[in-house]
């Protein structure tokens, strides 16, 4: 299936629906209708990257509730996940949520929906030798674009991963509380069309409460709760579409646009999810309730400054206590001593 | 496919609106409807902006009546990525200058036009009627959309001009030729649809391994040529070999 010859495989043993390669995105093309995709969780796919010393943006594999399993062949990788609450194991014992670990040829690394989150990002020190369609390799399943031949990954694919020339990670649970944000209020920019809306819906859309839909995927949240009313109907000529948009169609129940939205639409767009709360919504489970709260531009900028400060003061990695973990098993995970601070690159 | 608002005359233009779309994203909104008036003022200010992308900027995206502009809000704010559309807009050239003009291969077969009698029902046309109405018409390309590379055509004789369907049809092929909503558009690729298929072009709107993966874009402007079955099979042989079938010339 692929051309290179790398000199490690990250073999996928068994993987729920759901599971795609994704990078930053594929940016550049929404004039053209090409959709960016690109992860559900912006922050938990950068950190995970960053902890295995790979830049930001690189390459991850997106681990959606079916879970997935893999292992590595032909050489050991340097893997890192991180993203919501998932269950972690190695070889059948269990691993912290979010972990940078060594996995050994022929060792298993099962991924499984956890306590909470949504998605989690697996990371591999290197880079996916699979061709990039348009620059990225995001995939957009509905286009057949990116990812290994435009779909979802399966049991039985062989990802090539190139070796990227960066010293190797060290081990161990990964230390990020700011990744861990509960779904209280998600903040929001009026408009672009609140004008469609009568003031006692722009009320009523603030005071939800909102439930996510078990209906959602990457292209989508659907919302459950207030009947919104439009004030001029709801056929607008198609313009853009951001990432968080809420369009509301004409059975008045708002629609949340992700990642694999189309580029542009004919539904009024009362208001839009603002860049840092984007992740927090993506992970929400179906069931979450929760409210929007507008803010203003400057308070979305300023909330967004604060999670590049964030990582830009690198992933704190702490080696597991020998309490926790039995010695052999650690062993086995060749952890060293010391709080590892690794700089993110690019 | 979405709704669109009917085809309603420009009432005059006026300064354009800044909307936010969030905090990484601007809108401006030039008018609400489908326009051609409206729709120049947009290609102007993003051609304008294209030639020297103010630092910050991502990416340009035209439609009928806005141009969103996707910026990063940490390397230009709001207030200087206004400023900077204004003067952008101050120099702009209205107008798209030299208009490329594509004539597409169409094929109105019933065996690859599947809704077309369906429609001229509804339309009260003869098959044939329909057909002659929608090649001999020029169309406008006022964005893309939707997917890769499809662009939406306005220029819609009025007696073609037909409302969406009540409830969607299963998927068309890719390279089906739509009419809905007042607009025409030619979708490549495999989607469910509220649009009637009244044609099909063996032409790649969009097609990764060619030099020009995109044929189309807005401000370009598009004619139907009618082309029969065994023809269609050919064509359709070629493009599926990286030969562009469509034939390109300047208005």
């Amino acid at each position: 299936m692929i051309a290179v010859t790398p000199e490690a495989i990250l073999r996928v043993l068994s993987a729920g629906p759901g599971v795609t390669l994704q990078d930053a995105g594929r940016h550049g093309y929404l004039r053209f209708g090409v959709t960016a995709a690109g992860p559900m969780d912006r922050l938990a796919h950068a950190a995970a990257n960053l902890a295995v010393g790979n830049p930001a943006g690189a390459t991850a594999l997106e681990v959606s509730v079916g879970g997935v399993e893999v292992t590595a062949q032909s050489a050991p990788l340097h893997v890192a996940v991180a993203g919501g609450e998932f269950s972690l194991s190695l070889d059948g014992r269990p691993l912290p949520p979010a972990m940078v670990l060594n996995l050994d040829e022929g060792a298993v690394l099962r991924i499984r929906a956890g306590g909470r989150g949504s998605w989690c990002y697996l990371a591999v020190a290197g880079r996916f030798a699979v061709p990039k369609v348009l620059g990225s390799h995001a995939t957009h399943t509905r286009t057949g674009f990116g990812g290994v031949n435009g779909r979802a990954v399966v049991a039985g694919d062989r990802l090539g991963i190139e070796p990227s020339g960066s010293s190797a990670p060290s081990p161990g649970a990964i230390i990020a509380p700011w990744l861990d944000r509960p779904i209280d209020a998600v903040r929001v920019v009026l408009g672009p069309q609140q004008d469609y809306f009568a003031d006692d819906q722009i009320s009523a859309f603030l005071a939800g409460p909102w439930t996510v839909s078990a209906k959602g995927d990457r292209m989508a949240c659907f919302l459950d709760g207030p009947q919104l009313t439009h004030a001029r109907g709801y056929n607008i000529v198609s313009d853009g579409i951001a990432m968080g948009a809420i369009q509301v169609p004409g059975d008045g129940r708002p629609i949340v646009l992700m990642a694999d939205r189309q580029s542009t639409g004919g539904y009024p767009k009362i208001a839009t999810v603002i860049g840092p709360d984007l992740g927090r919504l993506a992970q929400a489970r179906p069931g979450t309730t929760f409210r929007f709260e507008a803010v203003s531009i400057e308070q979305a900028v300023a909330a967004r400054r604060d999670e590049a400060a964030e990582l830009a003061r690198g992933i704190v990695v702490e080696p597991l206590l020998r309490t926790d973990f039995s010695s052999e098993f650690l062993l086995g995970l060749n952890l060293i001593d010391g709080v590892v601070s690794v700089e993110p690159s690019g | 496919m979405r709704r669109h608002a009917d085809l309603d005359p420009a009432p005059g233009l006026s300064d354009p609106r800044f909307l936010d779309a969030g905090e990484a994203a601007l809108v401006v909104q030039f008018g609400e409807i489908v326009d051609p008036a409206i729709n120049d003022r947009v290609l102007a200010l993003d051609a304008a902006l294209r030639a020297d992308p103010p630092a910050g900027t991502r990416e340009f995206v035209p439609t009928y009546r806005s141009l969103m502009i996707h910026y990063d809000p940490l390397e230009i704010d709001r207030a200087t990525l206004v400023a900077t559309v204004r003067r952008a807009m101050e120099a702009a050239v209205e107008g798209r200058g030299q208009a490329t003009i594509w004539t597409l291969p169409c094929c109105y077969d019933p065996a690859l036009a599947e809704d077309l009698d369906e429609a001229a029902q509804l339309l009260k046309l003869t098959r044939d009627r329909a057909v002659a109405l929608h090649h001999k018409a020029t169309y406008r390309v006022y964005m893309c959309g939707f997917t890769p590379g499809q662009p939406y055509l306005g220029g819609v004789p009025e007696a073609l001009k037909i409302s969406r369907r009540p409830t969607p049809r299963p998927p068309h092929a890719a390279g089906a030729v739509l009419i809905g909503g007042g607009l025409c558009v030619v979708a490549p690729f495999v989607m469910p649809t509220g649009w009637y298929v009244i044609g099909r072009t063996p032409e790649r709107l969009y097609a990764a391994e060619r030099k020009d993966a995109f044929l189309i874009q807005a401000g370009d402007m598009l004619r139907f040529d009618p082309i029969d079955l065994t023809t269609f099979r050919d064509l359709e042989q070629r493009a599926a070999s990286g030969e562009i079938v469509a034939r390109k010339s300047a208005a």
